[in-house]
C-alpha cells in the first residue's frame, strides 16, 4: 500500500516535524497552570504516534488531542512521583500511516526515553513498532489497532483499548439474528484473509443460533462482477446477505444485488463500513447495516466531550475518546506504582479497573480490552449512523445506550458517523464535489 | 428457470463487452500478427477517462444520457490518441523483429498504463454517480435493466459498423490486403503504416467504448480493471479463432455466457467442492480446451502457427 517515493517522504517528514513543532507552542501556554512547586518538577516524558500527514491526517491529529487533554489535564492537577511533583510532557511524532516510518519514530521515542507510548493509528503500523517498544520494554496502548495480531504477539507491553476485529464477526452477526430474525443467510467473502475471517466468524455465529447458512460464494478483492453470484443466491431466496469484503467490491455487490431485485437485508463488516459506499451502490445502499470495532465518539462520557470542545474548539472525531483513556491508563498505572519506571508501573497497568471516556477499561490476559464494545450502524440519507451497540452479547438500542452512558447527555444530532476504521486506510480522494 | 433466464442476461451483456475488446485484440493480430496485450489497458484507460467527465458533469442538470455520450466523446479520442502512439513509439520500431520482441514490449507497455493510471487516478476505484435511474424490465421472470439493454445494442451497432468498415470500405479492402500480404499490398500502393496505425486507433476507439459500457454496469473503475478484463477477451479473440473478425464477435458472446453459466451452476453441480470463485477460470479452461482441439478457434481458417 505504499508508493511514497523516499524524496517524498523525507519532505513530508521535515512538514510533518516542522507542523508538530507549532502545534506545540500554541497549545500548552494557555492551559497549563501547574502550581509551581519550589523545585523543579521533574520530567516524564509520554508518546504519542500516529499519523499527521496523509489521508488520514486529520484521524490522527484527532487521536493526538485525546492523549494531549489527559495529559494536561493531569498537570493542572498535579502529579506526585515518589514524592516529587511531576509534570508530564507530550512527544508526538508522524508515523504517515507508514510501517517503515512507523519504525523509525518508534525508535526515536525510544531513544528519547519516553515513559510510555499511546498509539499507533494503523494496525498495520502498530504491529511492526510493538516490537520496538517491547525490546525497550516500553508500555504502549493503542486506541485504534483492531487487528487480531497485535495482541497475538505475546507481548507483555502491548493493550489496546479497542475491540478486536475477530470479536466484529460475532456482533453483527448476532445483531442480524436477534433484529433481522432471518431464516436463511448468504455469505460471501473477498477471498483475503480480512474478508474470509471475518464471514467465517459471521457463518459460526449464525449457525450457532440455528440460521441456515448457504453455501459460501467467494468473489475476489478485484471483482466488480458479482452477478452470477447474486442471480444464484436469489434463487435460494435468503433474507440476509453478509459480505466480508471492503467497499471498493461491497459497493458494487450491493448494488447489482438491488438491481437484481433481491430484497434481503445486506450486513457488512467494518471495511465496508463506509460513507463511500453511498458514492459507489447509489440509492441502494440505504438501509445497509455494517459494523466497526470500538464506540462512535458521540458515545463518549459527555465530560470529555465538552473538555476536548472547549479545549480544541473542534468535535473529536473518531478515536480520541480511546487515546485519551490510553493516555489516563497509563498516568493512574504510574500513579498507583508511584513511579514513572516502565518496570515498575506495567504490571499496575495490567491490572488497571478504570472507568474512561468509553467506558469502564479492563485487560485480559492478552492486553485486549474486556468486553470490547462493537457498533452496528446503518445507512441512512446517504450517511452511516450508529445504531446499536453490541457488548458481551448484548444488544443495546444506540439511544438507550447514550442515555446510559451520560444521563443527561442531549441527543446527539448528526454527529459525523466515524469513517473507515483504522485497518482500511482511507487512500486519499482525488477532488470530487 | 427465471434463474437460468437471469443467467443468460447476466452472461450476453458481459459476452457483449468482451466481443467489443476482443475484437481490438483480433484486428491488430490480423494485421500485425502481435498480441497487443496492452489492450485491456486501453478499456481501462477509457472508463478512468469517461469517469473523469462524468463525475465532473454529474453536478450540472445536463440530461444523463448526454453526459454519458460526453464521457464517452472523451475517453474515445484519448484512448485513440494512446493507441497510436502506442504502435508508433512501441511496435513499429520493432516490426521486422523476432517475435517475441513486441509480445514481451506490449506487457512492458501494459504494465507501463496501468501505473501512469495509478499515478493520475489513485488506488482508490472511482465510482459512477448516481445519474441514470434504474429501470427494469421483466421477461418471464428475469429482469434486464436498460444499462444491460443499452450494452447489448451498442455493442450489436458497433459489430455492425466495423464489419461495414471493413468490408465495404476502400480502407477496409486496404485492411484486408496488408493482413494478407503486406509487402504485395505496399507493392499496390497502400501505405500500409498508416493501415496498420488506423487499425490500431479503431480498435483503442472499441476499448474505450467497451470501458464505458463496462465502468457505467458495474458503477466502478479502478486501475487495474484493464488486465483480467483484456486476457478474458484474448480468449474469447481466440476461441472464436483469432484474425477472424466474426469469430470474436462469437467468441465474446459465447465466453460470456460460459462464464455467467459456470458461476451459477458449478456449486450445484459439484455439491459446492468447486464455488463461484472459480468465475475466471472458465475463461482460461476455454482458452486451454480451444487450443488442445482446435487451435484455429471456431470460426478460424488459418492454424495458429504465427503466434
Amino acid at each position: 500500500m505504499q508508493r511514497t517515493q523516499l524524496s517524498l517522504a523525507v519532505l513530508a517528514a521535515v512538514a510533518a516535524f516542522t507542523l508538530a513543532g507549532c502545534g506545540e507552542e500554541k497549545k500548552p501556554a494557555p492551559v497549563v497552570a501547574a502550581p509551581p512547586a519550589a523545585p523543579a518538577p521533574v520530567v516524564v516524558k509520554l508518546g504519542h504516534v500516529g499519523p499527521l500527514t496523509g489521508g488520514i491526517a486529520h484521524l490522527g491529529k484527532d487521536n493526538e488531542n485525546g492523549a494531549r487533554l489527559a495529559v494536561d489535564e493531569a498537570n493542572a492537577k498535579g502529579l506526585k512521583l515518589g514524592g516529587k511533583s511531576v509534570k508530564l510532557e507530550l512527544l508526538t511524532e508522524d508515523d504517515q500511516a507508514d510501517p517503515k516510518v512507523g519504525t523509525t519514530v518508534a525508535q526515536k521515542l525510544v531513544d528519547a526515553k519516553v515513559a510510555g507510548v499511546v498509539g499507533h493509528l494503523n494496525s498495520g503500523v502498530t504491529i511492526p513498532a510493538s516490537s520496538i517498544y517491547k525490546q525497550a520494554g516500553i508500555p504502549m496502548i493503542s486506541g485504534s489497532a483492531t487487528n487480531p495480531q497485535l495482541t497475538e504477539q505475546g507481548f507483555n507491553n502491548v493493550f489496546r483499548v479497542v475491540g478486536r476485529d475477530d470479536q466484529q464477526g460475532p456482533a453483527i452477526a448476532s445483531y442480524l439474528q436477534s433484529e433481522v430474525k432471518p431464516k436463511t443467510v448468504a455469505v460471501i467473502d473477498d477471498a483475503t484473509a480480512y474478508g474470509e475471517g471475518l464471514a467465517n466468524e459471521v457463518e459460526k455465529t449464525l449457525k450457532a443460533a440455528g440460521v441456515k447458512v448457504l453455501p459460501r460464494e467467494k468473489g475476489s478483492d478485484k471483482t466488480a462482477d458479482f452477478k452470477a453470484i447474486l442471480t444464484k443466491i436469489k434463487g435460494k431466496k435468503p433474507d440476509a446477505v453478509f459480505y466480508g469484503g471492503m467497499d471498493a467490491t461491497g459497493g458494487p455487490l450491493l448494488k447489482q444485488g438491488r438491481e437484481l431485485g433481491i430484497k434481503a437485508v445486506f450486513a457488512f463488516g467494518d471495511g465496508a463500513c463506509t460513507d463511500k459506499m453511498k458514492e459507489l451502490a447509489g440509492d441502494a445502499a440505504e438501509g445497509l447495516l455494517c459494523s466497526q470495532a470500538g464506540l462512535p465518539v458521540q458515545a463518549a462520557n459527555k465530560q470529555f466531550l465538552d473538555a476536548y470542545k472547549a479545549k480544541f474548539k473542534i468535535d473529536p472525531i473518531l478515536y480520541a475518546p480511546f487515546t485519551y483513556d490510553a493516555a489516563n491508563l497509563l498516568i493512574e498505572a504510574m500513579k498507583k506504582a508511584d513511579s514513572a519506571d516502565p518496570a515498575k508501573y506495567l504490571p499496575e497497568l495490567a491490572k488497571s479497573s478504570y472507568d474512561g471516556a468509553s467506558g469502564h477499561i479492563e485487560f485480559d490476559a492478552k492486553g485486549d480490552r474486556k468486553d470490547a464494545e462493537m457498533t452496528i450502524f446503518t445507512m441512512k440519507g446517504g450517511k452511516i449512523e450508529p445504531i446499536a451497540i453490541i457488548k458481551g452479547g448484548k444488544t443495546t438500542k444506540f439511544e438507550d445506550f447514550i442515555k446510559a452512558a451520560a444521563p443527561a447527555a442531549p441527543a446527539a444530532p448528526a454527529a459525523e458517523a466515524p469513517k473507515a476504521a483504522a485497518e482500511p486506510a482511507k487512500p486519499a480522494e482525488p477532488a470530487k464535489k | 428457470m427465471d434463474i437460468f433466464l437471469q443467467q443468460i442476461i447476466n452472461g450476453l451483456t458481459l459476452g457483449s463487452v468482451y466481443a467489443i475488446v476482443a475484437l481490438g485484440y483480433t484486428m491488430v493480430y490480423g494485421i500485425i500478427q502481435l498480441i497487443n496485450f496492452a489492450h485491456g489497458e486501453l478499456v481501462m484507460l477509457g472508463a478512468m477517462v469517461a469517469f473523469s467527465v462524468i463525475g465532473a458533469l454529474a453536478g450540472t442538470s445536463l440530461p444523463p444520457v448526454l453526459i454519458v455520450l460526453a464521457g464517452v466523446l472523451a475517453a474515445v479520442p484519448a484512448c485513440m490518441l494512446v493507441g497510436f502512439a502506442m504502435e508508433r513509439i512501441a511496435y513499429r520500431p520493432l516490426r521486422n523483429a523476432p517475435r517475441l520482441a513486441p509480445l514481451i514490449t506490449a506487457i512492458g507497455i501494459s504494465i507501463i498504463l496501468q501505473h501512469v493510471a495509478l499515478l493520475v487516478w489513485s488506488r482508490s476505484p472511482l465510482a459512477f454517480p448516481q445519474i441514470i435511474p434504474l429501470v427494469r424490465y421483466y421477461i418471464g421472470g428475469a429482469i434486464i435493466t436498460g444499462v444491460q439493454i443499452a450494452i447489448i445494442l451498442t455493442s450489436v451497432l458497433m459489430m455492425a459498423a466495423l464489419t461495414l468498415l471493413v468490408y465495404r470500405t476502400k480502407l477496409g479492402i486496404a485492411m484486408r490486403a496488408t493482413s494478407q500480404n503486406p509487402q504485395v499490398a505496399g507493392l499496390m500502393g497502400i501505405d500500409i503504416n498508416r493501415v496498420i496505425s488506423f487499425t490500431f486507433i479503431v480498435g483503442a476507439g472499441l476499448a474505450a467504448v467497451a470501458g464505458v459500457m463496462v465502468g457505467t454496469y458495474y458503477g466502478i473503475a479502478h486501475y487495474s480493471m484493464g488486465s483480467l478484463l483484456g486476457m478474458k477477451a484474448f480468449s474469447a479473440a481466440v476461441l472464436g479463432g483469432i484474425g477472424n473478425l466474426a469469430g470474436a464477435m462469437l467468441g465474446g458472446i459465447l465466453l460470456g455466457i460460459v462464464e455467467a453459466l459456470g458461476a451459477g451452476y458449478i456449486g450445484d453441480l459439484t455439491n459446492n467442492v468447486f464455488g463461484s470463485n472459480y468465475q475466471d477460470v472458465f475463461a482460461f479452461i476455454v482458452l486451454i480446451a480451444v487450443l488442445v482441439f482446435r487451435p484455429s478457434g471456431l470460426l478460424g481458417e488459418r492454424v495458429g502457427d504465427r503466434a
